[in-house]
C-alpha cells in the first residue's frame, strides 16, 4: 500500500496577473520505503506540491491520504502528529537554518517538541543525531555560518530526522552544493533510507540525480504531470515530448558522441489563467489541433503514465 | 544500530574524524562583547560612554562649585584657573554645571530611547503575533504618529504633560515608538520569508515559539543599533524643548538647557555655548561610534 | 614552457604565466590563485573546471583587470594577450582591451544588468564607448546584436525585468559580444538557468563563437557542459591547476585523483544497479590555511608519505596532457566507474 497518496491535488495562488495554477490536478502515489523523484524546471510547481502535501500550504482542492487516511483537512492536534511523520529538507542550507541557533539548538528543538525524550536525555539524542548524519561532534556548538554548505545541509537532514519521520520531502537538497559534496549528501540520504525505511519525495531539476536515487520519476510541466514511470524506464522508453526534450538537454559527459538536442521553441512561461489543453503545446514540436483539448494521464505501459494525446502515434515502436 | 551506521559513514569517508578541538559554545552576549573589543572605534566610544556614566554618578562630588550658586560678581568670566571653563551669565561655574548635568542628559537621552525601544518592540510583536485587525490598527496608529513631525509631537506631548525629567522622557520616547515598530515589522516580514521559519513550522513549533524564539532574536540587533544612534538625536531634541521653555528647566543643568540658555550670548561669550555644545557632541559621537561597532559585532556572519 | 618559438606562439591568443593572487581579509592572507599557467588558443575554448572557492572566478577577473584591489592583490605572474603583457597596463590602456578585445559574461544575469536602463541602451552604450560610432549607428548595431542572440529587435526598449532568465542571459551575451571581442571569459554562464534554457544558451554561445572565431575561457563546475562545449580542459583545485589537456585526454584518461573524484561523484556515471556514489572524502581546504605538500593529499585516497612533503610539479604525461601528481600513471582505480569511462 502506498504510504502517501494524493488525488487531484490543486494549489492555486491569486496574483496581480490572475490565478496562478501552481499545482493543477496532480495524482501521485508514494510507496513506503521508496523514492519518488519529481522533476521539472523552475516554476513547474514541484516545490509547491511538496509543501502542500505536508501541510505547509493548504491545498485548494483535491485529497491527500496518509496510510489510507484522508488528511486533506486536519485539526491542530492531528497536524501535530502528522508533522512528526512528515518532514522536509530545503534547498538552501543558508536560509533553512536559523543563523542564531547552534547545531545543538537546531537539532534539540524538534527532539524537544516531539516529546519522546526527557529533558536530561536531549543532549545525548542530539549527539546521536549528529553521528547519524556525519557531523563531527566538535561542531555541536558551531553556528551555521561557521560551516560549509555540505555540513549545513547535513544539519538540515538531521533536523528532519529528529522527528523520526516516515515521509520526507527533499526539496532540491543537493542543488546548492558542489558536485563532490552533493555525492556525499546523496549517499547519506540513501543510507538513511535503507536504515529506517524512509519514503522520499525527491524534488529536483537534475535528472541525473533523480535517476540515481529514485525508484519512480514524475515529470512536471507548468503545474501538471506529464509523465510518470519507473526510473530506468523513463530513460529507456521516454514517451512524452517534453521529457524527451528535457533528457536531450542535459549536457552529457560523453565527449565522443556529440549531443543531439531537441530544440524547443520559446521560453518557459507561467501557468497564470492557463487555457485548457496541453500546456506544453506552444513549445512542442509535435503539437497539432488535438492538443488544445484537455489531456488525460493515461497508463500506456504497466506503471508508465503519460499525458499526451499523440503518444501512441509518436512512439509506435515503443508501444506496440 | 545507530553506532553501526556511524562506523559505516566513517568508513565511507563521509564522517569526519573527531580530532579537532570542539567548538565551544559561548553565550551570545559574551560573543558580541568579545567581537566588540576587537573594534578600536567601538572601544573608544564605549570608554567615553563609561567615563560619562561615572561622571553622571559622581558628578556632584567632583564639581568644584555648587552648580546652582549664582555669584553675580563673577558672571560671564572667561575660562581661568579659578573657573576652568568660565562662568555663565549669572555667575555659575560652567564646569560644575556640566559635571552635574551629565546625569540629567544621559537619563534623558538613554531613557527616552530605551523606553521607546521597549514599547515599540512590545507593540511590534503584538502586531506581528495577532495579525489581522490588531496589526492594522497598530500600524495605522504608527502612520498617524509618523505623519506628525517629531519635534512637533514632542512639543505637543510635553506641553500637555508638563515640565520635568520624567515627563520629558515620556514625551521624547513616544516619538520613537512608531519608528521601532515599523522597523521591527519590516524585519519580521523579511525573516518570515526565509526557509528556517518554514522548517520551524514543519517541526510544529507553536506560533509564539516561532515568533519569539526563532524570529525575534534575528530582528533585534538592527533595532538596538538604531537605538544607540538615536540617543544623540534625542539629546538634541531635548535641548530644543528646553530652549522653548519646555522639557527640563533650570536649575537642573541639563546640557541642552545650558546650550539654549547661552544662545543669547553667542557674540560676546561664545565659550558659554562652546562647552555644553562640545559635551553634547562628544556624547553623540561616542554613541555613534559604539553603535557602529555594535552593529558589526552583533552580526553573526561577520564573526572572525 | 619558458622558451616558446614563434610558430607555436602564433596560434596562442592569451597566455597566463605563473599567476599568484591573494586576498587579505582581517589580517589573514587567502591564497586564491597559486601559480596558474595556461594558454588559450585562437578560436578554441578552454574549460576551467573546479568547485566553489577553487579560484576560477579570480583568474578570470585577473585577466580582464577587474580584481577588487584591495583586498585582492595580483602578487606575481604575467598575462600575455597577443604577446603583450597586460597586467601592468594603466586604466586607459586596459579599457581598450576590456570589451574590445576581451569581455566577460557573468554568472547571474539578474544582477549583471542595470534594472533602470532599457536593454537596448545597455548594449548601445558599450558599442558607443568602444567603437567610434554615432548614436544612430550604435543603436542600429545594438539592434543587430539583439537579433543575433535570438531576441526580436522590437524588444530593444524593454527593461530587464520584462525578460525571463534565459532572455536576460542572452542580453548579457549580446553586450559581451557587441564589440567583436577576440576572447570571451564566461563565468558559469548557464548555472542560474534551467536545463532546456541552458542548452539553448550554450548552443547560442557555440554558434556565435564559430561565426566570429572568438576564443573562450569557460568557467564551470559542470563536467557535462565542458564535454559538450570545450576543446581543452584545465581542472583547478585550491588555486592550482591539477590536470590539463585536451578534452579527450581528460575525459578518457583522467589521471589526477581529484579529477577521478569529480567523475566518481557524478550520479550519471554510476553503473546500473549500483547504489552508492564515490564522493571525494572531506571538504575543500581553507584557502588561508592550505595544507603543505600536495594540496589534495588530505582528501586523496592514493596519498602516500611523499605527498605530504613537496609540492608536486605539473608534469607532462603524454601529448598535451599534464598532471600534478607524483603517482600519476601508477594509480589503480578500484571502483567500477573506471571501465565505464574507458569504454566511451
Amino acid at each position: 500500500m502506498a504510504l502517501v497518496e494524493i488525488k487531484g491535488l490543486k494549489k492555486y495562488f491569486n496574483t496581480p496577473g490572475g490565478q496562478l495554477h501552481a499545482v493543477d490536478d496532480i495524482t501521485m502515489n508514494f510507496e513506503e520505503g521508496t523514492t519518488m523523484g519529481v522533476v521539472g524546471e523552475s516554476g513547474c510547481g514541484k516545490s509547491t506540491l511538496g509543501r502542500t502535501i505536508i501541510h505547509l500550504q493548504e491545498p485548494t482542492a483535491g485529497q491527500i491520504f496518509y496510510q489510507g487516511e484522508d488528511i486533506t483537512k486536519v485539526n491542530s492536534r492531528k497536524l501535530a502528529k502528522l508533522r512528526q511523520d512528515m518532514q522536509i529538507i530545503f534547498q538552501d542550507p543558508f536560509s533553512s537554518l536559523n543563523p542564531r541557533f547552534t547545531v545543538e539548538d537546531t537539532l534539540r528543538e524538534p527532539l524537544r517538541i516531539s516529546g519522546r525524550f526527557k529533558r536530561s536525555d536531549l543532549e545525548k539524542e542530539v549527539i546521536k543525531l549528529m553521528d547519524m548524519v556525519g557531523i563531527a561532534r566538535r561542531l555541536r556548538m558551531a553556528y551555521p555560518h561557521e560551516m560549509d554548505g555540505g555540513r549545513r545541509q547535513r544539519v538540515a537532514v538531521g533536523r528532519a530526522l529528529a522527528m523520526e519521520p516516515k515521509f520526507i520531502v527533499c526539496d532540491e537538497p543537493v542543488s546548492a552544493l558542489d558536485v563532490s559534496i552533493q555525492a556525499q549528501v546523496l549517499n547519506l540520504l540513501q543510507d538513511l533510507q535503507d536504515e529506517y525505511k524512509l519514503t522520499y519525495m525527491f524534488v529536483t531539476h537534475d535528472l541525473s540525480v533523480v535517476r540515481f536515487i529514485s525508484k519512480d520519476i514524475s515529470v512536471m510541466y507548468l503545474g501538471q504531470l506529464v509523465e510518470t514511470s519507473p526510473a530506468e524506464e523513463l530513460f529507456e522508453k521516454t514517451l512524452h515530448p517534453y521529457t524527451k526534450a528535457l533528457l536531450s538537454a542535459i549536457p552529457s559527459v560523453d565527449v565522443h558522441t556529440p549531443q543531439q538536442r531537441i530544440a524547443l521553441k520559446g521560453e518557459l512561461s507561467n501557468p497564470i489563467n492557463p487555457k485548457p489543453g496541453c500546456r506544453f503545446a506552444p513549445r512542442c514540436p509535435y503539437a497539432t489541433e488535438s492538443c488544445a483539448q484537455p489531456q488525460v494521464l493515461e497508463e500506456v505501459l504497466p506503471g508508465h503514465f503519460v499525458s499526451c494525446c499523440r503518444v501512441k502515434e509518436l512512439n509506435p515502436d515503443l508501444l506496440q | 544500530m545507530r553506532s553501526e551506521m556511524h562506523d559505516r559513514l566513517q568508513f565511507a569517508g563521509i564522517m569526519e574524524p573527531d580530532e579537532q578541538e570542539e567548538a565551544k559554545k559561548q553565550s551570545q552576549f559574551l560573543e558580541v562583547l568579545k567581537r566588540l573589543t576587537r573594534s578600536k572605534t567601538a572601544m573608544i566610544g564605549l570608554i567615553i560612554f563609561i567615563i560619562l556614566v561615572i561622571i553622571a554618578i559622581i558628578g556632584p562630588m567632583i564639581a568644584p562649585y555648587d552648580y546652582a550658586e549664582m555669584v553675580v560678581s563673577e558672571k560671564n568670566q572667561l575660562p581661568s584657573a579659578v573657573h576652568i571653563l568660565g562662568t555663565d551669565d549669572v555667575g555659575r561655574d560652567i564646569l560644575s554645571r556640566l559635571l552635574v548635568g551629565t546625569r540629567y542628559t544621559l537619563l534623558l537621552g538613554l531613557g527616552a530611547c530605551v523606553v521607546g525601544l521597549i514599547i515599540g518592540i512590545i507593540l511590534g510583536c503584538v502586531a506581528g503575533f495577532f495579525g489581522g485587525w490588531v496589526e492594522e490598527v497598530i500600524m495605522r496608529l504608527c502612520d498617524v504618529m509618523q505623519a506628525i513631525p517629531g519635534m512637533l509631537l514632542a512639543v505637543a506631548i510635553s506641553s500637555a504633560l508638563g515640565n520635568g525629567l520624567v515627563f520629558t522622557i515620556i514625551a521624547l520616547s513616544i516619538g520613537r515608538i512608531p519608528f521601532v515598530c515599523r522597523m521591527l515589522r519590516a524585519q519580521f516580514l523579511n525573516q518570515r520569508k526565509l526557509e528556517y521559519v518554514e522548517a520551524a513550522q514543519a517541526e510544529n513549533c507553536s506560533k509564539a515559539t516561532i515568533m519569539f524564539k526563532h524570529i525575534l532574536p534575528n530582528t533585534i540587533s538592527p533595532l538596538i543599533v538604531a537605538t544607540t544612534m538615536g540617543v544623540g538625536n534625542t539629546i538634541t531634541m531635548a535641548a530644543s524643548l528646553s530652549y522653548i521653555g519646555l522639557g527640563v528647566q533650570p536649575p537642573p543643568p541639563e546640557w541642552g538647557a545650558m546650550l539654549s540658555a547661552a544662545k543669547g550670548y553667542i557674540r560676546h561669550y561664545p565659550y558659554q555655548l562652546l562647552f555644553p555644545g562640545l559635551a553634547i557632541a562628544i556624547l553623540v559621537l561616542a554613541m555613534n561610534l559604539f553603535g557602529d561597532g555594535l552593529r558589526d559585532a552583533m552580526d553573526p556572519k561577520l564573526k572572525n | 614552457m619558458s622558451e616558446l618559438n614563434n610558430n607555436e606562439n602564433n596560434d596562442i591568443l592569451l597566455s597566463v604565466k605563473d599567476l599568484y593572487v591573494e586576498y587579505t581579509s582581517d589580517k589573514k592572507i587567502i591564497h586564491a590563485v597559486n601559480g596558474v599557467s595556461f594558454d588559450i588558443k585562437k578560436g578554441k575554448t578552454l574549460g576551467l573546471v573546479g568547485e566553489t572557492g577553487a579560484g576560477k572566478t579570480t583568474i578570470a577577473k585577473s585577466i580582464i583587470g577587474i580584481l577588487p584591489v584591495p583586498p585582492a592583490k595580483l602578487k606575481s605572474g604575467e598575462i600575455y594577450y597577443e604577446g603583450q603583457e597586460i597586467t601592468k597596463l594603466n586604466e586607459k590602456e586596459m579599457s581598450h582591451i576590456q570589451g574590445e578585445e576581451i569581455s566577460m559574461i557573468f554568472q547571474d544575469p539578474m544582477t549583471a544588468l542595470n534594472p533602470t536602463m532599457t536593454v537596448g541602451a545597455q548594449i548601445a552604450d558599450g558599442i558607443a564607448l568602444h567603437e567610434n560610432l554615432s548614436k544612430v549607428d550604435s543603436i542600429k548595431k545594438a539592434k543587430q546584436m539583439l537579433e543575433l542572440v535570438g531576441i526580436p529587435s522590437e524588444r530593444f526598449t524593454e527593461y530587464p525585468h520584462q525578460f525571463s532568465g534565459g532572455m536576460k542571459q542572452r542580453v548579457v551575451i549580446a553586450i559581451a559580444l557587441a564589440c567583436n571581442p577576440q576572447l570571451i571569459l564566461a563565468d558559469e554562464p548557464t548555472t542560474a538557468l534551467d536545463v532546456t534554457i541552458q542548452a539553448q544558451v550554450l548552443e547560442l554561445i557555440k554558434d556565435l563563437q564559430k561565426k566570429q572565431e572568438t576564443s573562450m575561457l569557460l568557467i564551470t563546475h559542470d563536467l557535462g557542459v565542458v564535454a559538450q562545449t570545450c576543446d581543452d580542459v584545465a581542472v583547478i583545485y585550491a588555486g592550482e591547476i591539477v590536470e590539463s589537456g585536451d578534452k579527450y585526454e581528460i575525459f578518457d584518461h583522467p589521471s589526477h585523483p581529484y579529477t577521478l573524484g569529480l567523475f566518481g561523484s557524478l550520479p550519471n556515471m554510476v553503473k546500473k544497479g549500483e547504489k552508492r556514489l564515490h564522493p571525494i572524502a572531506g571538504m575543500m581546504p581553507n584557502p588561508s590555511n592550505l595544507p603543505g605538500g600536495c594540496k589534495f593529499h588530505p582528501r586523496c585516497p592514493y596519498a602516500t608519505e611523499e605527498c605530504t612533503q613537496d609540492i608536486p610539479e605539473l608534469k607532462n604525461i603524454g601529448g598535451t596532457h599534464a598532471c600534478r601528481c607524483i603517482h600519476a600513471g601508477n594509480l589503480v582505480r578500484t571502483d567500477e566507474t573506471n571501465e565505464e569511462t574507458k569504454e566511451g
